[in-house]
């Protein structure tokens, strides 16, 4: 890893990794060797051919790497970024048993910088099938389904509620882990590939249900942006932030750089997040780097956090506090927040996924002053448009129910990502969005006569 | 883009503006918001849509903080960057026999779309507005216009009834029966206002007004409590059942940024008076 001192950077939001040079880039890609049954494939989602971009990539064709990477991955310089690498393409790699494995991630994410650096060609785009398809949402998920669509030929509208497009990666992920002008760079690239992009549209309500559903196919990728909330007394408190709320007051409307931006945000000299996810680890993290003193508080052991490990040792790194094993009841104050009064948790039997159960111990209280609390307990897919969506099933979590290539009960809708999965990561969203892309063009051409 | 068609200064720091746009037009119904974010810079502010035309929204809003202040500074022809809408859910409309529809200060920016709303579901619909006022009085031609009868209350008896909207509201209460009531301008009017439908036992409707980022679920910024839970006003109000909304919870979280509102504000006007010195032209 090429990390920043952790000193240098909880001053600014600049990223934290600054990358491969090109010769650790080739060193690295060497190591690989080559498999005949490469494991590391079966642990991409979207199936990258990992060992011949890496062949590429260790005899210094860094642009034949990315045309590889690009064949199976439309966003390589976010995933070699954010994907989890270590459960994923990494975990699998044979040389993981002996010694570390390939960076696989890192020298993805050095492909797609290095090809960015170059001018990034416009991907072809098929003759006109004079299908219209809308993409609602524009995540990964959606970029993904209409980067895929647009390539097939389709005419794709996305619809995005907000006024900048991208979903998670550019109002969730701070711009240290994942700066939005590769984002906008990729997006800039969907846009001339003929991919209309509409903003400030919230789909089931400015597009009605009805007229969507005028569309030859509909795409549903809303993400899962519902917060949930503890449901602890003194939660109303000002000072009391949602993850998303607080990390997309700064990441979109850039609090951190009030007033010469409008949207303000708290000041706090001590803050308690509550959660051990990716979202636990940026809201800690931006606190951070917004001056606090932080305090990460969550119900398991160390080693049951669910946030990639590599943002845990970072988080870590620059100064966040831990504190394991308990979990907060009450939110302190009178007017604003004061405090957050926690309960230790001890760990008893097995829950359904192996993990031991937590469950509190009598008696033990402690409490952390702090006057910003900050909730990263999970969040749901958002009810507005899919509740309305006649004909639809929900699973457990609230999510649309679709069979593998992304179908739903209702004729002609989609939906993949989070929306889909519950809350889950990047590249899952854009493998399904692939899918589903792929059943939504066969679909098209089956139902039109002529090119049958 | 969406451009200003008119702007006008209804009354001493009331403006009312026409934008353009479409999306938000078309499908707009009595009792739902947008969100404006003037440049990039700016922050996502929730306004009432107060009347539509067209291609047309009105927004009719009271130039308090720095967001509003440069709103009211657009002229027609000049344009904001984003428009979001039609936010929350709809007013309840139906035909609930006679309606008031109450509005407060700038509260009154909402009535008179929902009072028609009202009519032609087939209501008797009084209207009462009230202000500090008569300077700060709006919209009350085009409510007479609208409502079946309109009872006018200033706080200083400059025009009307001398006295609160909630007097006014009592009284009608006292002489006839009233089957549904909607309420809206500041919290604490709500509030009051509110306390005496619940006595009378008038279904009541309130719109309330937290802070908001996002406006569409995302965030849990405008968050309030109801009968007890937690529900987001831009998707599950703004307009709730008046006798379960907390309102002390609300005025208590509308209070979260004085200090940012303050500075923002004073940097703001700062600027203006630069700019008015000439330092930013030429
Ligand atoms: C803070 C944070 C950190 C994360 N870190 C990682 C990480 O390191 N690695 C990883 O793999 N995953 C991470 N994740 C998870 C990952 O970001 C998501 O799984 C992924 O973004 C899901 O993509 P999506 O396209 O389904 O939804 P989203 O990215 O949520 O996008 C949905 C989009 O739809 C829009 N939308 C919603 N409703 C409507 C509507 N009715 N009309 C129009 N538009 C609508 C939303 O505004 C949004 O732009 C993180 C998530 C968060 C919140
Ligand atoms: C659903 C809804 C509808 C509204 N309709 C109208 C309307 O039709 N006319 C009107 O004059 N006002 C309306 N408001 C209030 C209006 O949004 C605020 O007055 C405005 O945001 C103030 O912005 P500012 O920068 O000018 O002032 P600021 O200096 O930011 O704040 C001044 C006051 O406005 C409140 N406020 C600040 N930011 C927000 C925000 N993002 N959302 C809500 N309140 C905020 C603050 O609590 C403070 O009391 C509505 C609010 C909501 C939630
Ligand atoms: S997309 Fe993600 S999982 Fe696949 S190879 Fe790249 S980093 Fe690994
Ligand atoms: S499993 Fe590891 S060594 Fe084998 S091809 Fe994949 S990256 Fe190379
Ligand atoms: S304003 Fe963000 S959830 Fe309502």
């Amino acid at each position: 890893m090429a990390d920043r001192t952790p000193g240098a950077r909880i001053h600014d939001f600049a990223e934290v990794d600054s990358g491969l040079t090109p010769e650790e880039a080739i060193t690295e890609a060497e190591r690989c060797l080559s498999c005949k049954k490469p494991a590391c494939v079966q642990g991409c989602p979207v199936e990258i051919d990992i060992p011949a971009f890496l062949s590429s990539v260790a005899v210094g064709d860094f642009l034949a790497a990315a045309r590889t990477i690009r064949e199976n991955n439309l966003l390589p310089a976010i995933c070699g970024r954010v994907c989890p690498q270590e459960v994923q393409c990494e975990g699998e790699c044979i040389l993981g048993g002996k010694e570390t494995p390939v960076r696989i991630g890192e020298l993805e994410r050095f492909v797609a910088d290095y090809e960015r650096g170059q001018g990034m060609a416009v991907p072809e785009v098929a003759g006109p099938t004079w299908k219209r398809v809308a993409v609602v949402g524009s995540g990964p998920a959606g970029l993904t389904a209409a980067a895929e669509l647009a390539r097939l030929g389709h005419e794709v509208t996305v619809y995005e509620s907000l006024h900048e497009p991208g979903g998670v990666l550019v109002y969730g992920i701070p711009e240290f882990r994942l700066p939005k002008e590769i984002v906008r760079a990729e997006i800039d690239l969907l846009r001339e590939m003929g991919v209309k992009i509409l903003t400030d549209q919230l789909a089931g309500a400015s597009i009605t249900v009805p007229e969507l559903l005028e569309y030859d196919a509909v795409f549903i990728g809303t993400g899962a942006g519902l917060p949930y909330f503890m449901g602890i007394p003194g939660e109303q408190l000002p000072g009391v932030y949602s993850a998303n709320e607080f990390l997309t007051r700064v990441n979109l409307m850039h609090a951190d750089r009030f007033p010469e931006y409008d949207t303000p945000v708290r000041h706090a000299a001590r803050v308690v997040v509550a959660g051990g996810g990716n979202v636990a680890m940026d809201a800690a993290r931006v606190a951070r780097r917004l001056g606090a003193r932080v305090s990460l508080v969550y119900r398991r052991r160390e080693e049951d956090l669910p946030a990639r490990r590599a943002e845990v040792v970072r988080a870590r790194e620059e100064g966040v506090e831990f504190v394991l094993c308990a979990n907060p009841v009450r939110v302190l104050g009178d007017q604003s927040v004061t405090g957050v009064e926690c309960q230790r948790m001890e760990m008893c039997e097995l829950d359904l996924s192996g993990r031991p159960e937590p469950a509190p111990v009598p008696g033990s209280f402690f409490v952390i002053d702090a006057d910003m609390f900050i909730e990263a307990i999970g969040q749901g897919p958002n009810p507005l448009l899919i509740r309305k969506l006649e004909g639809i099933t929900y699973g457990r979590r609230g999510n649309i129910e679709v069979d593998d290539e992304g179908r739903s009960p209702l004729p002609r809708v989609y939906a993949a990502g989070d929306v889909a999965t519950g809350a889950a990561t990047v590249i899952l969203a854009m493998g399904g969005a692939k899918k589903a892309a792929r059943a939504i063009d066969r679909m098209l051409r089956d139902t039109d006569p002529e090119q049958a | 883009m969406y451009r200003v068609a008119e702007s006008e200064e209804l009354a001493d720091r009331i403006f009312l503006q026409w934008i353009q746009a479409p999306h938000v037009a078309r499908n707009a119904r009595a009792g739902q918001f947008l969100i404006v974010r003037i440049d990039d810079h700016g922050e996502r502010v929730p306004l009432t849509i107060s009347a539509v035309d067209g291609d047309l929204v009105r927004i009719v809003f009271m130039a308090v903080g720095k967001t509003t202040r440069q709103l009211s500074t657009l002229r027609r022809g000049d344009s904001v960057r984003d428009v979001v809408g039609p936010l929350g859910r709809p007013s309840d409309i139906r035909r609930y026999g006679t309606v008031a529809v109450v509005g407060g200060g700038a509260g009154i920016a909402s009535t008179p779309i929902i009072a028609r709303a009202a009519a032609e579901a087939g209501n008797h619909v009084i209207g009462i507005i009230g202000a500090r006022n008569a300077g700060l009085l709006i919209l009350e031609e085009e409510m007479r216009g609208i409502c079946d009868e309109l009872h006018v209350a200033t706080d200083d008896g400059s025009r009307g009834r001398h006295g609160f909207a909630a007097d006014v509201l009592k009284d009608v209460m006292a002489r006839q029966k009233i089957d549904c009531a909607w309420v809206i301008g500041p919290a604490i009017m709500m509030k009051v206002t509110s306390e005496a439908t619940r006595r009378a036992g008038v279904r009541t409707f309130v719109s309330l007004n937290p802070i908001m980022v996002d406006g569409t679920g995302m965030c849990g910024s405008c968050r309030v409590t109801v009968g007890g839970l937690t529900r987001f006003a831009c998707v599950d109000g703004p307009e709730f059942d008046a006798h379960l909304v907390n309102f002390d919870l609300l005025m208590q979280r509308q209070r979260t940024y004085p200090e940012e509102e303050r500075l923002s504000l004073e940097r703001y006007q700062e600027h203006t008076c630069r700019c008015q010195e000439g330092d930013h032209r030429g």
